[in-house]
């Protein structure tokens, strides 16, 4: 059981990493919905101000000092992916480890 | 959908902290329950596949486009409270690592995508789910349904903070944010049913949400 669901995980993983790693580059550029509501309507320069959070270090998705457009998108996805399951992973853990602990006391 | 900062006003942004942080606030202690062994791996593979796949914008009309959003899916994968800390993970990494969507603003991203495409929709999921056969065409069916849903419900709620916030009048935001989402809906809507059923064939044992909302209750009786 163990196992199977490592094996899961590893096969979803390397299926959302293809995703952000492989796919996403080609991804349309095309102002999302949101964008395309503010441009058309005459407020999108209202969210053109500076960001509160100033310390993103991969503003865009572009990953910085990498000059091939696909290659910055790519890295910039897979570190990302990489980063959600870091934390929903660490998160769960943590909760799940906490619960076990008070069980056994 | 990710609203970024100066879009919406400081007291609505606050009243989006508030409900947030609550809905989270009682995930966590919900999580902390009654979470399974198998979910804490697949808490994390959700929010990395959904990250993963809001990177990948598809055009839906005259140079607009749309990205999926994955609250439905992580729901009826995990549960509705689950799908709010999955999507609260991956609107906070996008926020603070790569500036999509305000810190401002976090508070209603993760209200509009979150919980009401988390909870909210998922109710409407579970509904349409005790009216149509329990078959796994229906399964997938109403979870397509309920995935539109979430997509222009979450919309709907954004123009409404928008015009609360005096950034745009409601008669244009509503039917302007509600149409493109209605086109964006029909993405989520099929890239949600061909993950589930990739999903059911392969491990349905951790669909949470299989093979029906009956099953989640006796479940649930037999934890207490």
């Amino acid at each position: 059981m163990k196992r199977r669901m490592t094996w899961f995980a590893l096969g979803s993983m390397a299926a959302a990493i293809a995703l952000a790693g492989l796919i996403s580059p080609f991804a349309s550029t095309f102002p999302d919905g949101l964008e395309r509501v503010a441009a058309a309507k005459g407020f999108i320069e209202k969210g053109e101000g500076d960001p509160a959070w100033k310390w993103m270090p991969i503003p865009d998705y572009a990953l910085p000092g990498i000059k091939n457009g696909s290659l910055a998108a790519a890295s910039a996805g897979i570190i990302g992916t990489l980063a959600a399951f870091v934390c929903g992973y660490g998160l769960a853990r943590v909760l799940k480890r906490k619960r076990t602990h008070r069980l056994e006391e | 959908m990710h609203i970024p900062d100066g879009f919406v006003s400081g007291p609505v942004n606050a009243a989006g902290y508030l409900v947030s942080a609550g809905v989270v606030g009682l995930a966590l202690a919900k999580a902390n329950k009654s979470l399974e062994d198998h979910q804490v791996p697949l808490l994390g593979v959700t929010a990395a596949f959904v990250f993963a796949a809001q990177m990948v914008n598809f055009p839906v009309a005259a140079g607009t486009s749309g990205h999926f959003l994955g609250a439905l899916l992580a729901a009826v994968l995990l549960g509705p409270l689950n799908a709010c800390l999955v999507m609260a993970i991956v609107l906070t990494v996008q926020c603070l690592l790569f500036a999509d969507g305000g810190l401002t603003a976090l508070g209603v991203n993760v209200f509009n995508m979150g919980i009401i495409g988390g909870v909210l929709a998922y109710m409407l999921f579970a509904a349409f789910r005790r009216l149509v056969p329990k078959t796994t065409w229906w399964f997938l069916f109403s979870a397509g349904v309920a995935a539109w849903f979430s997509v222009v419900a979450g919309s709907v709620a954004c123009a409404v903070e928008l015009a609360f916030s005096g950034t745009v009048p409601m008669r244009i935001a509503l039917p302007a944010m509600a149409g493109v989402h209605a086109l964006i809906g029909v993405g989520e809507a099929m890239i949600t049913a061909v993950t589930l059923s990739a999903v059911l064939a392969s491990r349905p044992d951790l669909v949470q949400a299989w093979p029906g909302p009956a099953a989640v209750t006796v479940h649930a009786e037999a934890e207490v």
